[in-house]
């Protein structure tokens, strides 16, 4: 369970997260959209700490992670993420992307992470590409690959921050997919997301984000057909 | 030599008609004395470009420590070391410091010592532009999967800044090679200063001058090829 009292996040004097308080349930799959600049990839970059929040506690597991004596690369060998740029190690193959955690940092044997890793290739289609470098594949391939790589350490949460923002409009279902199916694992999963469609679907419950506070917190059903604060309602009518 | 004994030698050489413009028959005999200079060269740049290099990997870590005294001290280090002429700082290892310490140091080890922390100064802020130039992200993407600092700087980092200032790299380790001739003034007997020992023996310059100018202009010839072929062996991922 992640676990979120008043964190607050301020860049100089601009106020990015306002006093936010919240919880995401194991298995729960929750998506966080809301316009842009109203703090949903700072929120979700403080749960793994890659913000340091200026206020407040982020527990994970009821390890208190903002404790600055915590060991936080041990915490965030649980907590995979993914990024809207993929962020693949562009000097090493498919594969080496894939195991170069397991290995370097669970000290997994090359075999088994080799093993472990074609499997993951495998769920994704993308085997015949294990021996090829990022810069050869599609954004959607990259975006694909980066997401085992984040499985390949055998995580309980997922981050997802914007993961097809970056991608060619026919790229983005091939990605969307794999998370669907990833989502029926009953892995917990945030998901900074502007796909309306796909978080109606796959979410358990939406957060919308606005200004830096959560303006609401509602299933998707009850949030995408009757939204009860006015900004969500503008929000949905220019989306939808 | 004196300009006496000087004008004396080549009104000799003259009048003996022995003014043939480069003819390296002349140096013949002493050409594998010079070459082994080119040996001593090598060795003494691999040394100094080896332990610089590494020094500078240290150095650029220092500076984009959030640690302040850490990056003080490199940066205090980097204008020091740029801030006066090579020559001095190998004057001072090698005239200066053995009163201190009372060890005669000897050329060679007085030479890498110094080429080794001078050469560190600059490759440390190539270095440090080349990290600074790898995208956030995947320091982040590191991060998340778990990686500590050092793996990640060994590992994902410097890798990818490697490959982008290599041809400053080989830049500083030219300046290296063609540098290191400054020990000739210390008395190790590298390429330049067998050339001179030839040129003073037989009154002859241009000859042995002009030989060891090609013998270092084929080493590094040899040093830009080396680098190409590194160069792309290191794009193959692109």
């Amino acid at each position: 369970m992640i676990r979120v009292e008043f964190l607050t996040k301020s860049f100089g004097k601009l106020d990015v997260l306002k006093d936010i308080s919240t919880e995401i349930k194991d298995g729960e799959v929750i998506a966080i959209i809301g316009p842009s600049g109203s703090g949903k990839s700072t929120f979700l970059r403080c749960l793994n700490l890659l913000e340091v929040p200026t206020r407040g506690r982020v527990y994970i597991d009821e390890i208190e992670v903002t404790d600055p004596k915590v060991d936080i690369q041990k915490v965030r060998q649980n907590v995979g993420m993914v990024f809207q740029h993929f962020n693949l190690f562009p000097h090493k193959t498919v594969l080496q992307n894939l195991t170069y955690a397991p290995v370097c940092v669970k000290g997994l044997s090359k075999q088994a992470a080799e093993a472990k890793a074609m499997e993951l290739l495998e769920r994704v289609g993308l085997e015949e590409k294990a021996d090829v470098f990022p810069s050869r594949l599609s954004g959607g391939q990259k975006q694909r690959v980066a997401i085992v790589r984040a499985l390949a350490m055998e995580p309980a949460y997922m981050l997802f921050d914007e993961p097809t923002s970056a991608l060619d409009p026919e790229m983005v279902k091939e990605v969307l997919d794999v998370m669907k199916n990833l989502a029926k694992t009953g892995i917990t999963m945030a998901i900074v997301t502007h796909e309306m469609g796909f978080a109606r679907d796959v979410a358990d419950r939406v957060l919308f984000l606005d200004s830096g506070t959560v303006a609401e917190d509602a299933p998707p059903d009850v949030f995408f057909s009757t939204p009860k604060s006015a900004r969500a309602q503008q929000f949905l009518e220019k989306v939808l | 030599m004196s300009p006496l004994l000087f004008e004396a030698a080549s009104r000799n050489s003259y009048i003996l008609g022995q003014t043939t413009f480069l003819d390296f028959s002349k140096i013949a005999p002493n050409i594998p004395y010079i070459l082994s200079g080119a040996l001593v060269t090598l060795q003494f740049t691999i040394l100094s470009a080896v332990f610089g290099f590494s020094l500078a990997i240290v150095l650029s870590i220092f500076k984009i420590s959030k640690f302040k005294p850490l990056r003080w001290f490199a940066d205090i280090y980097t204008s020091v070391f740029r801030g006066t002429p090579l020559i001095l700082q190998l004057a001072l290892v090698y005239f200066a410091t053995p009163q201190l310490i009372g060890y005669a140091i000897p050329p060679l080890q007085a030479g890498v010592i110094t080429f080794a922390l001078n050469s560190a100064a600059y490759s440390s802020e190539t270095i440090r532009g080349g990290i600074l130039a790898v995208d956030k992200g995947q320091r982040e993407a590191a991060q998340t999967l778990g990686v500590k600092y050092p793996m990640m700087m060994k590992d994902i980092i410097l890798p990818q800044a490697f490959k982008n200032i290599l041809p400053a790299l080989v830049n500083d380790s030219i300046a290296l090679l063609k540098d290191s001739a400054l020990v000739s003034t210390v008395g190790a007997l590298d390429l330049m200063r067998r050339g001179q020992v030839v040129a003073a023996e037989k009154f002859i310059y241009f000859e042995p001058l002009i030989f060891v100018g090609i013998v270092y202009y084929v080493l590094v010839m040899g040093l830009t090829f080396f680098a190409q072929n590194l160069e792309t062996r290191m794009r193959r991922s692109d």
